[in-house]
């Protein structure tokens, strides 16, 4: 394993140098998607749906039209039709057409001189509706007699004969089941409800695009993914792709809520309309919460089958989640990590991905794995409880090694979850007193960890520095550890190497930043591309001496003879080769473009103590930590900083977060002091163990760290609320007033 | 021979196996030999499917199932 | 609607713009100044990230109109280094990866400088309370509170 290569002798992976953007973003110089301006700039306003469901009788914009300094307005008739699957979701969702299906939903959109003459001229378009009747939650959605969303959703996999909301359906396992219940000592089945949270970030979505009538355009925006958002906008308005240049700012967070379009193509389509003039559309924070993707809400029913000692004999799941009014719910990936932590001999997985009149979610940190696993690391507590045993024992004993079956098919590779629940087990955390009312849960979690495709271009500068081009976005700190491989992998200072993050127009097709993949894919393809790039130095410097590329070596930033045969010459430096590239066969630079393979999965376990008020339900988290598999930690900092980020907000998803809907089906939570995400003061510090089983597919071990965390704070909180206060919470949040009620239901008895 | 190793579901379009052989050496052979068997599966796997071969998940339909002890069929994966 | 003539000083500079009555003095510094380093997460004062001082006094501007900067100090994220020479906030931030994404960080930095010139020696729970009113959803806070604790301490040893 290439790791072992270079096991004793790494400088720079594994430290925690200033990050290479870091002075931009604490002066206030880092260009966000609000930040750009452009000469004869237009602004534009979107004028939305109050309805959850309804038909569109009517756009009459001529008063909008007529007020000075309005350039143009558009509707769904102002986009090419034709499109087919996931683009016309993608064009429905961006504009409706014949119906709007959610609160929210864009039905035009307008640019003027000004934001304020924008925002005025998108309340003088005036929208008929003839309202529908409205769906919300998932179980009434799936019922027979449900309002139907869309006729002819469902794709090949829905069964004939199956509710009509019902757009998806899956169902996998191995073993039999039934025999396996058989054999248990406890046989438990509970049902389980996560309603739909947001991805939350800060930044919300601003872009500024500009297309001519030829069909050039330009975009600026905040994006996870500048190549989805070149594929998504050309699909949606039939541009072609490679003449719309799209710029990713620097991003505000994502989380996955970036990955995908939203009101991009309508700057786009103002501008042509406005004789080419750029239009900036920033989003409200309740534009943010009311239109852009969510994650799925999910009711659940788990089974589990355990013997008296702790082993699980059999195990059963159904979910059913609802992505909005397009199909799209993670009701997969859910079943698919539900049970990942455990060795099952038998288990069946039954999924149903359901419409309803919500905005269409978009991916969210793990997405599914969340609310699969408060579902069964939730009734694996309550088992455990049940029959006396110890949470994490239970977890040991049922732990997936390398070699194991997964729930879901394949064999595990390289995996580290009995390492992770070893090094919580031997947490001091796990020893600490508790008080009255006072409780410690513990759960597991998992993320399979994605590649994607992948282009990285590194070339090095005529004094020896080296630049690096790559396509995903830094969101939380990939420029250090790219840096950091590269300048591993060259021999270089850290403060040599520059990571940008460049355009559509400067690279091949990138995949976002999402799946994890940042540090492991970019980061591979870099390491790749500046072994490439080593490879040229060395044939330079053998030239220069007269002797065999072969016989030359790459140690510590320089070229070498790779033994005393080769011949007598002191070492050429990168500097001297870089200085000299221009006579000795021009540009040295390395590029590797692939789907790498070998993203490693990564486990964590999170362990947390509560305190909860019997005489307000309110619960208090003491003491959180997130213990979890790294592969190798690149940069520890920014490694901690992705698990604390996590499980801030799973906690958020645990206790406060959820979408409130009212009965008219209209948003009801659409600001931040209402959709209230955990502050500050809701949180104690959050330790944080690093565990480091290498990933073999990756040069340095790297596995994803993105995405895991996020997953065992629900059911973790959950299991915790249980041992202070001695009620089940079955349904997020565990808001103040559901846990009082359920004390008072349990006192009442 | 491959034995590919399907979601169960899709069961109702192979007469009721959730294992199936086919003739390939590729992810591709594997795709088109599915279809052409059971034309029922094109269009979820036109749709778009991870599969995984021993364990990883191939990165393109010219990855190789020659020699592969476990094939396995997957919904695509992202991520967020 | 006819546009407001305003002076005011921002970050010891004396400027002027004029102002829509309806626009917040957020609005007024990024699109009227050219000072973007305040940034919009919300608008209705929930989430902090375009905090600055006006007179002193720690405000969303969000909340605040253009117009009421008239005579008045403000101070913005764009003139809390001296020059190259960094806040000891800001040199704390990058040494202790308080900082994901960073668009919270403008707002959280004004905020908690506020916080160290009334307070020099906060506990990690008047930290926390301070700066509840500026959200980040990237790093859990723990991060920032250490941050601003270390921040603290070198302040007063430099102060001593």
């Amino acid at each position: 394993m290439a790791k072992d290569e270079l096991g004793e002798t790494l400088h720079l992976v594994g430290t925690r140098p200033l990050r290479p953007d870091g002075l931009d973003k604490v002066t206030g110089r880092a260009r966000y998607g609000a930040d750009v301006s452009m000469p004869g700039m237009l602004w534009g306003a979107v004028v939305r749906s109050p309805h959850a469901h309804a038909r569109i009788v009517k756009i009459d914009a001529s008063k909008a039209e007529a007020l000075p300094g309005v350039k143009a307005v558009v509707t769904r008739a102002d986009f090419p039709e034709g499109l087919t699957g996931e683009n016309w979701n993608l064009q429905e969702n961006t504009m409706a057409g014949e119906r709007a299906l959610y609160d929210g939903h864009a039905v035009a959109a307008v640019a003027a001189t000004s934001a304020l003459r924008a925002q005025e001229a998108a309340r003088l378009i005036e929208v008929e509706y003839e309202v529908l009747p409205h769906v919300i939650d998932v179980d009434d959605a799936i019922r027979p007699d449900a309002p139907v969303i869309r006729e002819g959703a469902a794709d090949a996999t829905v069964p004939e004969g199956s509710p009509p909301n019902v757009a998806r359906y899956i169902e996998f396992g191995h073993g039999d089941t039934e025999a396996g219940f058989a054999a248990a000592d406890l046989v438990r089945e509970r049902s389980y409800k996560t309603e739909a949270t947001h991805q939350g970030y800060i930044e919300p979505h601003a872009c500024l695009g500009q297309l001519g009538a030829d069909g050039k355009g330009e975009m600026w925006v905040c994006t996870q993914g500048q190549w989805y958002i070149r594929q998504m906008c050309s699909s949606v308005l039939g541009l072609e792709a490679a003449q719309l240049r799209v710029t990713p700012s620097e991003i505000g967070g994502g989380f996955g809520g970036k990955t995908t379009i939203f009101m991009e193509p309508l700057s786009l389509a103002l501008s042509r309309k406005a004789g080419g003039r750029p239009v900036k559309i920033v989003m409200t924070r309740s534009e943010v919460l009311r239109a852009t993707g969510p994650t799925a809400s999910a009711s659940m029913d788990v089974k589990i089958g355990m013997t008296k000692d702790g082993m699980i004999t059999a195990a059963h799941a159904e979910f059913r989640m609802q992505g909005g009014a397009f199909p799209g719910a993670p009701v997969d990936m859910a079943l698919y990590c539900a049970f990942a932590p455990y060795k099952l001999p038998a288990a069946q997985h039954i999924g149903y991905d359901v419409l309803a009149n919500r905005p269409k979610c978009a991916a969210y940190r793990a997405p599914g794995s969340p609310m699969g696993a408060f579902a069964v690391e939730s009734l694996i507590d309550e088992m455990c409880r049940e029959l006396g045993l110890d949470a994490l024992e239970v977890r040991l004993k049922n732990a997936v090694k390398e070699g194991d079956r997964a729930s879901y098919g394949p064999t595990f590779g390289s995996i580290g979850l009995v390492e992770t629940l070893e090094a919580a087990k031997s947490h001091p955390n796990l020893a600490a007193p508790l008080g009255p009312n006072q409780g410690r849960g513990i759960a597991s979690g998992f993320w399979f960890n994605h590649s994607g495709e992948t282009s990285v271009s590194l070339a090095i500068s005529e004094d020896g520095t080296v630049q690096v081009s790559v396509g995903t976005p830094d969101i939380g700190g990939s420029r250090a550890s790219i840096a950091l491989m590269t300048a591993e992998t060259v021999g270089i200072p850290y403060e040599d190497v520059r990571v940008n993050v460049v355009e559509t127009g400067a690279l091949g097709v990138n995949e976002p930043t999402h799946g994890s993949r940042a540090t492991f894919a970019s980061g591979k393809a870099a390491v790749v591309a500046a072994r490439q790039a080593i490879a040229e130095m060395c044939r330079r410097a053998a030239a220069e001496w007269g002797i065999d590329p072969e016989a030359v070596e790459w140690a510590n930033g320089a070229a070498q003879p790779a033994g005393p045969n080769a011949g007598k010459f002191p070492p050429m430096g990168i500097e001297e080769i870089a200085a000299k590239m221009g006579s000795t066969g021009g540009p040295i630079s390395g590029h590797h473009e692939s789907v790498p393979e070998g993203a490693g999965a990564s486990f964590g376990c999170h362990v947390v103590d509560v305190e909860v008020d019997p005489e307000t339900g309110r619960t208090t988290v003491l003491r959180y930590l997130v213990v979890q598999d790294a592969g190798r930690a690149i940069h520890p900092s920014y490694v901690e900083g992705q698990f604390q980020g996590g499980a801030a907000q799973g906690i958020g998803w645990a206790l406060n977060e959820a979408y409130i809907y009212g009965e008219d089906g209209r948003l009801q939570n659409a600001v931040f002091l209402d959709y209230r995400v955990p502050v500050a003061s809701d949180l104690p510090m959050i330790d944080t163990q690093i565990v480091e089983v290498p990933n073999p597919g990756h040069p340095f071990g790297v596995r994803g760290v993105g995405e895991t965390g996020i997953t065992p704070p629900l059911p973790a909180i959950a299991n915790a609320i249980e041992a202070a206060a001695g009620v089940r919470m079955r349904s997020l949040p565990m808001s103040p007033p559901k846990v009082l009620a359920a004390i008072r239901a349990a006192r009442e008895g | 021979m491959v034995t590919v190793n399907l979601w169960s579901s899709l069961s109702r379009f192979t007469g009721g196996e959730t294992a199936v052989e086919v003739e390939a050496d590729t992810v591709a052979g594997v795709l088109d030999g599915l279809k052409a068997a059971y034309p029922g599966l094109a269009p979820i796997l036109d749709t778009g499917v991870s599969v995984v071969i021993d364990g990883e998940m191939a990165t393109g339909r010219h990855a190789s199932v020659a020699g592969a002890t476990e094939v396995f069929l997957m919904q695509r994966m992202k991520g967020g | 609607m006819s546009k407001i003539h305003v002076t005011t000083t921002v970050n010891g500079d004396e400027v002027e713009f004029l102002a829509d009555p309806r626009e917040s003095l957020l609005d007024c510094l990024r699109d009227h100044l050219g000072l973007t380093g305040s940034k919009e997460g919300c608008g209705t004062g929930d989430c902090g990230a375009c905090s600055v001082t006006l007179d002193g006094t720690l405000v969303c501007s969000c909340l605040v109109l253009g117009v009421e900067a008239e005579g008045r100090q403000v101070a913005t994220i764009e003139g809390m280094a001296e020059g190259n020479e960094l806040h000891p906030l800001q040199r704390k931030f990058l040494e202790h990866a308080a900082l994901q994404c960073g668009f919270c960080t403008p707002g959280i930095l004004v905020a908690a400088k506020a916080l160290l010139e009334k307070t020099p020696d906060p506990t990690e729970t008047e930290v926390r309370y301070w700066l509840a009113g500026n959200l980040c959803r990237c790093t859990g806070y723990d991060k920032i509170i250490r941050a601003v604790l270390d921040a603290a301490a070198e302040m007063r040893q430099e102060a001593a």
